[in-house]
């Protein structure tokens, strides 16, 4: 096997033409499933809107608002960021029906969880689908089961803060992963006060 | 700086990234047969993981971030890791041969202990700032180190266990691991 | 004749006698890190089968051109490309799996099997070697995958591949980190007792 020598101007061509074929490969695939990546996470938000405001004949996704809290105020605002929540309002024949909120806690075991909150006129609950989330498999990634967050179906913000048990609210945490279940009731929490804010 | 300490804690004790994250299990096993090995290894780690994720930071920020090729991340850092290695193991020989003498061996190791490209890429899945990032780094080495030492005083005495012969060496440390592992998820309501 | 049988050999030795993760312990961070369950364990698996089958043809084809002290970090540079390809195909195609894998694709690239082939085999082996190389040890590191995370998922969840066998929650610790380390290190025992029978 006779391998080349290694003079210092072969070995940097060599550096040179394998990283800059490697770039414009990659490159290439980049462009190739740029759309295909986009698509993805569209219909996965899409799905997750489905999933929160049942039925509904607009584009939930192309009328979304963005609201920032400021103080203990929820205003619109034109560009969102780590703090802000997104509403996607569902209607049917123009009367608005539901409104799924995206909604966050930055107190998730491993970091920041996202959900939306489903809520229809009156700021009552109808679901709740998880976004995305960190969560130690098994534990805290049990939030996404129906036995934890069908418990918050019906609720509203005047019944009482969203808590879990051992902090004096009513929401019966996953056995095991209360920090999971705290951060999870957090974000519920958020989305009912920015939705019921927003109204008035 | 309440906030820096939550990274420090929940880094070394609750996301322990040998324990809980199964980074750097390699070297965990490999180098951690005695304790005065083990504590080299993990100065090694706390040396290059710094550097490298404070270069990785700014690389992503400034030069792939700007040129929208953030896809060249894992070719980019895989690089840099491996450059900075080199670099690293350098600068010491000259610098401070007493150092160079005490992590030396373990330098070439840690190219792929891919416990340095995890923080790198961890760090900015997190969304961490320059500052939050380091503390992060080295809240990460810290709980390597805490890690492989415990382990290695606990290896020190299995290896003169009485075991079924088939389960001694490695799947008798594998399951000392896992009871460790145990013991650290007793710090999970620590933060 | 002496081919075929060398063509087998190349193909099987991944399986038991040199399997990656149960003799030659490599790859163990991500073996133990997606191994929460099956499918898990079979998505990683085929992951890196497909970066070791490629990276290996690659560098097979590149073999005598590269000049021996930049090799380590040309062949760095043509792992981490197939593993970025199969990163941003999975984001694309298989988006559920590629959240569930998160973090250990991009490390591939530092799964000492990947680069101990491209060392050890490609770089001194024909192109038709490498390939059949690259996928026997694919093959052995889905099979130890696969089998870490059907352990793990039918103790811990009392399913397999997703199906549930038995209304209940399983004995969640094998599904968290201690699991891992447990069921592995008995693999490994039970693969060293296999080894001292034999002797």
């Amino acid at each position: 096997m006779s391998a080349k020598d290694s003079s210092f101007v072969s070995m940097l061509i060599t550096l040179v033409v394998v990283t800059g074929v490697a770039a414009l490969s990659l490159g290439f695939v980049f462009k190739f499933t740029e759309e295909p990546i986009a698509a993805a996470k569209a219909a996965k938000q899409m799905r997750a809107i489905q999933g929160v405001v049942g039925d509904y004949d607009n584009d939930p996704l192309a009328e979304s608002f963005i609201i920032c809290k400021e103080g203990e105020l929820f205003q619109k605002c034109e560009t969102g960021d780590k703090t802000s929540l997104t509403f996607y309002p569902a209607s049917i024949q123009s009367e608005l029906s539901a409104t799924g909120i995206q909604t966050y806690s930055e107190k998730g075991y491993s970091g920041r969880i996202e959900i939306i909150v489903g809520v229809d006129q009156e700021g009552v609950i109808k679901n709740i689908e998880v976004v995305s989330h960190a969560e130690t498999p098994g534990l805290g990634s049990k939030m996404s089961s129906p036995k934890f967050k069908d418990q918050f179906i019906g609720w509203k913000l005047e019944d009482q803060p969203i808590k879990v048990k051992k902090d004096g609210g009513k929401v019966d945490a996953i056995s095991g992963a209360t920090i999971s279940s705290r951060a999870f009731s957090d974000a519920v929490q958020l989305a009912l006060e920015a939705y019921n804010q927003s109204e008035q | 700086m309440e906030h820096y300490l939550i990274i420090l804690v929940s880094a070394i004790f609750i996301n322990n990234i040998v324990l809980s994250r199964f980074l750097g299990v390699c070297p965990f096993l490999g180098v951690s047969k005695n304790t005065s090995t083990a504590v080299g290894m993990g100065g090694a780690v706390l040396f290059v993981m710094t550097v490298a994720t404070i270069v990785t930071f700014l690389i992503y920020n400034y030069l792939l971030l700007p040129l929208n090729i953030a896809y060249l991340q894992t070719v980019a850092y895989i690089l840099v890791i491996a450059f900075l290695v080199q670099v690293v193991e350098i600068v010491l020989k000259k610098v401070s041969p007493d150092l160079y003498q005490a992590l030396g061996v373990f330098l070439p190791l840690i190219t792929t202990n891919c416990a340095i490209l995890g923080v790198a890429i961890l760090v900015v899945q997190n969304e961490y700032n320059l500052m939050e990032s380091v503390v992060f780094a080295i809240a990460n080495a810290i709980g390597f180190t805490l890690a492989i030492v415990l382990f290695s005083s606990l290896r020190e005495h299995i290896d003169r266990a009485d075991l079924p012969p088939a389960m001694k060496g490695v799947p008798a440390a594998l399951i000392m691991a896992g009871i460790l592992s145990m013991a650290f998820m007793g710090f999970a309501g620590l933060v | 004749m002496s081919k075929d049988i060398s063509i087998k050999d190349n193909l099987t030795k991944g399986f038991f006698r040199e399997n990656p993760v149960f003799v030659l312990l490599l790859g163990l961070c991500p073996t133990l890190g997606v191994t929460t369950s099956a499918i898990n364990g079979l998505g990683m698996g085929l992951a890196t089968m497909f970066v070791l089958i490629l990276s290996n043809v690659v560098i097979s084809l590149v073999r005598n051109l590269i000049p021996k002290k930049v090799r380590i970090p040309s062949f760095i540079v043509i792992i981490a490309s197939f593993v970025t390809i199969v990163d941003l195909l999975m984001a694309a195609y298989l988006p559920g799996l590629h959240e569930a894998l998160g973090l250990f694709i991009p490390l591939i690239v530092v799964n000492c099997i990947v680069l101990g082939r491209a060392e050890a085999f490609a770089s001194k082996n024909p192109i038709g070697h490498s390939a059949i190389d690259g996928l026997g040890m694919g093959i052995g590191f889905t099979f130890a995958l696969v089998l870490l995370g059907g352990i793990r998922e039918i103790l811990g969840n009392y399913s397999i591949f997703g199906f549930k066998f038995m209304e209940a929650d399983g004995i969640l610790m094998f599904i968290l980190a201690p699991g891992a380390f447990l069921v592995l290190g008995f693999i490994i025992g039970f693969f060293e007792w296999r080894k001292l029978k034999k002797a």
